[in-house]
Formats: structure tokens, sequence, C-alpha cells
């Protein structure tokens, strides 16, 4: 299968590999997919409690190029954005820019969901926070 | 043409044609062109003739008559043949089938298209190094078997199986007895006269023939029959109509001229080979040989790099030429359903690399390969959260997957 030069670029020099503390209480972390299938996704964002921005993004990917290629994206766009910004992001724009044939859609549609899950990550311990705040 | 190919390890997919083999075709296409059926002139029988030798060549490489060969397009034609002409000539006896999950696709979906013609077909299951288990075989046979097919040597893995002991029980049963060779040829020793096999297929294109020809076996003593799939001028015997391509069976046939005078040798370099490809890598943490390494051909080397997926891995390595499965489901994304045969888990099915080495393949390339393939797969574990979790000590069977 011949892949685009934006996946190989992704490929060959993935942006952002790593990984932020998980109990951090700035960072959110999703994992998405199974071994299973033979994609799985981490994608973590660290997220300025001041201003509500992702200051920082990182990603460990167990999968095919595409797959990879789409979470290192990802690390990209989400950083300066907004939790809601960040959000935004579908897995159309994901596969658009880099040339997803049909068979790897689901590597974007991956990517999205790992976006969702590390908000919901983050969200879940900010409000876990307010609570204890509040009942102490 | 493509420039800088990448390093050749794919010769279970297909091998080159040998020059020698590319030069004793040649003139069958040019200068001597005549219809080895024209019996009314000199360009027919010469036609015949060579035919008829590159028909020795192919019968002596296996110790068998000539008469008992039968040219095919390929293996894939050979399996239906063998499969669906036994059945159907057979099935007054009964309709039950038995073949094994490992087999290739063409003698699968072979079996799976006479189940459609109201057949009953048996797909066992292998032992985890791959091979038939006996005991499962024989409980498996009903008063109403007519075939049993198992392949020689496994296309994916490279397991050979105890052809000899099967097939004794299927003379002891009364039932036919089809062995796909297609990967076997030219790498193992057979000798039609002590092997209880009724039907073997043979392929020229992986024992460095050409291409688009093959052949049959089909026993005289006792004799075995055929329904012919193919209908036209009678051609082999009434089993196989269409007229022999003289080029391509002259190119087989000095083929398996070649691979009867050189395989004792050329297995052994290639033992080394294997050896060394195994050496260079055994050591990586979480790696797994998939397939029996004792009985299988040196030719092969099937191994599960654990946490790395394989399209990815191949991806890394493109320099080396592999597959993470047989060529004909490599289009596919389902993890290989040879290993999961095996009880692999899905993870390992889908973290394999097949290798596959030939004639010239030689010592620097294979060095080449164990650099390559270390220093991508440390590469890969450094990206997967699954090492990062193994390396945790996090025990990934007790996690809760999000299936998608």
């Amino acid at each position: 299968m011949a892949y685009s030069e934006k996946v190989i670029d992704h490929y060959e020099h993935p942006r952002n590999v790593g990984t932020f503390d998980k109990g951090d209480d700035s960072v959110g972390t999703g994992m998405v997919g199974a071994p299973a299938c033979g994609d799985v996704m981490k994608l973590q964002i660290k997220v300025n409690p001041q201003t509500g921005l992702i200051e920082d993004a990182k990603f460990k990917t167990y999968g095919c190029g595409s797959a990879i290629a789409s979470s290192s994206l990802v690390t990209e766009w989400v950083k300066g954005k907004s939790l809601d910004e960040a959000l935004a992001i579908k897995n159309t724009h994901i596969a658009q820019e880099l040339a997803l044939p049909p068979v790897k859609i689901h590597c974007s549609i991956l990517a999205e969901d790992a976006i969702k899950a590390a908000v919901d990550d983050y969200k879940a311990k900010a409000s876990a926070k307010v609570t204890e705040l509040s009942s102490s | 043409m493509t420039p800088h190919l990448p390093i050749y390890l794919d010769y279970g997919a297909t091998n080159p044609v040998d020059p020698r083999v590319a030069q004793a075709m040649i003139p069958w296409l040019t200068e001597h062109f005549g219809n080895p059926a024209s019996r009314s002139h000199a360009w027919g029988w010469e036609a015949e003739q060579a035919v008829e030798k590159a028909r020795e060549e192919v019968a002596q490489l296996i110790g068998a008559d000539p008469r008992e060969i039968v040219w095919t397009s390929g293996a894939t034609e050979s399996n239906n043949l063998a499969i669906k002409g036994a059945a159907h000539f057979y099935q007054s006896r009964g309709r039950h089938i038995i073949t094994v999950k490992t087999e290739h696709k063409a003698v699968l979906d072979t079996v799976r298209e006479l189940e459609r013609q109201g057949f009953d077909a048996t797909y066992l299951d292998v032992l985890p190094n791959g091979l038939v288990d006996l005991d499962a075989l024989t409980a498996a046979i009903r008063p109403d078997t007519i075939l049993i097919s198992v392949m020689f040597v496994n296309n994916e893995i490279g397991v050979i199986q105890n052809i000899p002991a099967i097939g004794a029980l299927c003379r002891e049963k009364g039932i036919i007895f089809h062995v796909d060779a297609a990967q076997a040829t030219g790498k193992v020793a057979i000798d039609m006269q002590t092997l209880p096999i009724d039907l073997m297929s043979m392929a020229s294109h992986k024992t460095y023939g050409p291409k688009g020809i093959g052949a049959l076996y089909v026993r005289r003593k006792p004799r075995v029959r055929l329904e012919a799939q193919m209908h036209g001028g009678g051609h082999e015997r009434g089993m196989r109509s269409g007229t022999l391509p003289t080029h391509q069976i002259v190119g087989m046939g000095e083929a398996f001229r070649i691979a009867r005078l050189e395989m004792d040798a050329e297995n052994a370099r290639i033992r080394q080979l294997q050896q060394r490809l195994l050496s260079g890598l055994q050591d990586i943490e979480q790696i797994f040989i998939n397939g029996d390494l004792e009985h299988r051909v040196p030719h092969n080397l099937n191994i599960s790099f654990n946490y790395v997926e394989g399209e990815s891995l191949i991806m890394g390595v493109k320099e080396l030429a592999v597959s993470s499965g047989s060529a004909c489901t490599s289009a596919s994304l389902e993890p290989s359903y040879v290993l999961r045969a095996l009880g692999r888990s899905d993870e390992l099915a889908h973290s394999s690399l097949r290798m596959t080495i030939g004639r010239f393949t030689t010592e620097q390339e294979i060095d080449t390969a164990i650099a390559l393939l270390r220093d991508r797969v440390a590469r890969l574990r450094e990206l997967s959260p699954l090492w990062e979790m193994y390396k945790d000590g996090i025990d990934l069977s007790q996690i809760q997957w999000a299936a998608h």
C-alpha cells in the first residue's frame, strides 16, 4: 500500500512522542483502541489552569503508519487550543490532511476519540478537584 | 523500473526465474513455437518432445512416473482440480472432506465451494507448533470421509507436516489423500515411491521456474480418478484441456531439474543463513518464533515482535521486501488466520513478520536485515504505549480495552 508523503513524514519523524505524569492534575490522558484490533493510541494533553489552553501534548501509538501519523498530527493541532477548540477537531480533517485511503479512516476516528478521551479525563480530574476543594 | 529495490526476503511469495531456466525457455517462444498437440508436422513433434522431457524432469524430482504428471496453470488450479475432481468423482462413496485451518486459501476456498455444493467439511485445528494433531485427525475421520487435504510445507510458518503418517492413516481407511506441495518442491525430499500420497499439487514459481505453470501428481497405482474441471480438447488424458504452453513447461522442467541436482547443497547454505538471521535477532526481548523450529524448512522464519504492530514494522523496514503473512492476504487488515490457528493472541498475530530466504540471498543481506530490524523494532517500541505498559509491569490482559 502506498502511503502519502505526509503520513511517511509523521511516521519517520513523529512529533511529540512521550509521556507526561498521569497523576499531574494539569494532565489529561486518553487511551483508545485495543491491541486485538491492531491499534492503541495514548494521547496526553497538558492544560494551563489559568488560561484553559492546551500548552503541550504527547502521544504514543501502537498501530500502522497511518495510526502513528494521525496521533502525531493531533498532538501538533491541539497545542495552543482551548478544550472546546480541541474537541472541534474531526476525523475528516485528519483524514483529509493526511490523505488517508478509505481502509485507514478508522485511524483518524481513533485519533478523534483520543482527543475526546484526553479532554474528558482532564475535565473529570478538574471537577473532582473542585469537589474536593468545596467539601474541605 | 524502481531504483534501489529493497532486499528480497519474500521467497515464500514468489521466486525469480533462475537465469538458466529463462535461457532454456526462450527458444520455445520464438523459434520452436509449435503446438505440442499438432501431430501432423515436425513443429508439433519437437514441442511435444520438449513437453515430455519436462514432464520427466518434474516426475524425477518427486520419484514419480511421468504419466502421473498433469500440467496445470499453477498450484491454485492443481488444488482445485484435485479437490473438486476427486470429490465429484468419489461422491457416491461419501461426501465428507477433511482439511486443516492453516491451509492455503486455494484449498480452504475450494473446500468451502464444495460445502456450498452439499459436501460436508471438517477444518482441523493445529497444535501450537503448527503441526497437525494425528489423534485429532483420526477422530475426525467418518465412514463417509472420501478426501483428506493437508499441505506439505506451510506458506506462512514453513512447518513440514508429517505427511508419511497422515498418508498411512488415509491408506488404512481407504481415503484419498491430497497434498499441496507448492512450498515443498526443491525444499524437502519427496519420493512418491514411498510416500502414500494420491494427489499432489506443485507450482513452478516457488521453485525458480516461471509463474503461470504448475502440475498435479495423480497416482496410477493404486489408480486415482478425477472429474475434469476444464473441458475442451481432451489434453492431459482428459483431465485438463487447454493448449500446453511449451515455454512455460520447459521452464518448469528445467527449474525442477536444477532443484533435483542442487537441493541438498542449497538447503545447507540456506540453513546457515536462517541460523544467522535467527541468532542475530533472538536476544531481542519479547519475540516469538511462530511455528515449530525443527519440523520446518530452512527458508522460512516467522517472528512476532510483541508490542510492535506488523504493518508499521514493514513500513519501517522499507529497505526489506518482507510480508506480515502470505502475499494473498497482505491486502487485508485482518491478522493472519494461520497464526490465529496456532492459538497466538490477536496482538502477536498482528505483530508478525515473515522472512523467507532463497537461492540468491547473501550473508550481507541477512546482516543488513538484522541491523535494520533491531533498530526499527527498538524505535517503534519507544513509540508503543503497550511496550511502555509492559515495561511498567502492567498486565495487558487485565485491561478492559474499548473495542472499536
